[in-house]
């Protein structure tokens, strides 16, 4: 039983339009505040490729153009962040993780997510398929800016936005789930807000 | 790279408000009596939750303070908008309880693999609670390992820590710039910081520094860029938005 905090009121309580939509211990902005462990790093289109590895190997890669020319869809999300942030109806540009897989042969049940800077992010495949999870390039009707993770970043919206990760470049395929960068500095490994896993043992 | 150790469950525990103290007119420093508390790194966080008499909560993060041997402390800014900091920065009290748990981050701590290197902090705002933490614990473990503190603040009579920093206890090197208004007589940087003054201040990139950049979302951002424009590693240059804010 929690105490209780000696004169706190609070004054965020959701709003009729906010409710059951605001995860446990979360608030919502309407800002989109930025996090990252390091540097944004600035990737040319040029070069940017997206690809699939499993065991080492390269099973399949997309140019800029590549993914471009792939249906793309108007994904509309409430996305939260571990530091307790959540915007609600956000609207981003993308292409479904399931276009990009339908594209392999695989039988892996995990990925890590690997993106410019080095960071990556694990994530059940069953998490990021069966319309859960997208490649964003855009928001809001315009390029998805750098310090948000542009030219690409992973959107899978039912997780703690750290498993969306940014400037992500493509998926290793996994047979055995394998912790990415936050998951080894003692954050969740899976990430569901609704259930408050935030941090290891949550 | 390696993680550190991660420990078991983070569960919530009750901190008792031990002293409070003014660091400026909108800057508060809370002493926590936290009985069992695990211990904490320099540059870690934590997250504190308020519970209100009908049972409504809310959670934020908080920078850690103080360095590692010490009583446990954060240090807040009150927001305009804020629910949680006007209540710590003007409602508590010595001997209120409310609910921490932490430590949390292992990424934004000092000292960082090799610990000789030079350490260049730069702080916006708020951003320099964390630095005290790393500073307090470098003289209490009595490195030598060269140390800066860059800090922009919007005027003198903002700067969190001010008599803490200027006091020569040790051979820290502090450099302010002053965003919006600079006293009479001023004769230290004024307005953000620049390429230039980046350059200035910061450790040439061959004497292999590590660099800690911790404020609001625009300073962070041109800062970072700025210390890779000067041929920094991005691996060599870690990040935090605000100083309330750590982690993802």
């Amino acid at each position: 039983m929690s105490p209780i905090s000696r004169g706190f009121h609070g004054r965020r309580r959701e709003s009729p339009a906010e409710t059951g939509r605001v995860p446990p211990g979360q608030y919502v902005t309407t800002d989109f505040p930025v996090l990252s462990a390091g540097p944004t790093p600035h990737t040319e289109l040029t070069g940017w490729t997206f690809t699939i590895r499993q065991a080492g190997d390269t099973i399949k890669s997309w140019t800029w153009e590549d993914m471009r020319a792939l249906p793309a869809e108007e994904v509309t999300a409430d996305i939260h962040c571990v530091t307790k942030w959540s915007k609600l109806d956000t609207r981003w540009q993308a292409v479904s993780i399931d276009t990009l897989l339908a594209q392999v042969e695989h039988d892996a049940p995990y990925a890590l997510a690997f993106s410019d800077g080095g960071y990556t992010t694990n994530l059940p495949v069953a998490d990021i398929t069966g319309g859960q999870a997208w490649l964003a390039f855009g928001y809001d009707g315009a390029p998805l800016q750098p310090e948000h993770g542009g030219p690409a970043r992973l959107l899978v919206p039912h997780l703690y936005f750290w498993k969306s990760a940014k400037w992500v470049r493509g998926l290793e395929l996994l047979a055995a789930d394998e912790p990415g960068f936050w998951e080894r500095y003692g954050y969740h490994n899976y990430g569901d807000p609704w259930r408050e896993q935030r941090y290891a043992g949550d | 790279m390696a993680g550190t150790a991660v420990r078991g469950r983070l569960t919530w525990q009750v901190a008792t408000v031990g002293s409070v103290s003014d660091e400026t007119a909108s800057v508060r420093t809370l002493e926590l009596d936290v009985p069992g508390w695990a211990g904490h790194q320099a540059g870690q966080h934590l997250d504190v939750r308020l519970t209100a008499d009908d049972g409504y909560v809310a959670e934020r993060s908080y920078s850690i303070a103080s360095a590692p041997d010490e009583p446990v402390m954060i240090t807040v800014e009150r927001l305009a908008d804020g629910e949680v900091s006007p209540y710590l920065t003007e409602e508590v009290r010595p001997g209120d309880d409310f609910e921490i748990r932490g430590p949390i981050g292992g990424y934004f701590v000092w000292p960082w693999q090799d610990p000789d290197s030079p350490l260049l902090l730069l702080a916006g705002g708020s951003g320099v609670v964390p630095f005290r933490s790393i500073l307090r614990h470098r003289a209490k473990i009595g490195s030598t390992v060269p140390a800066r503190l860059l800090y922009s603040a919007r005027s003198l009579p903002d700067v969190i820590y001010h008599a803490e920093l200027a006091t020569p206890r040790d051979d820290v090197e502090v450099i302010y710039t002053l965003t919006r208004q600079q006293p009479a007589g001023w004769t230290g940087h004024s307005g953000r910081v620049t390429d230039a003054l980046l350059g200035e201040v910061a450790w040439p990139p061959g004497q292999h520094p590590i660099a800690y950049v911790c404020g609001p979302t625009a300073f962070v951002e041109s800062v970072a860029a700025g210390l890779v424009g000067l041929g920094y590693p991005p691996d060599r240059v870690k990040t935090e938005r605000y100083g309330g804010v750590g982690g993802p």
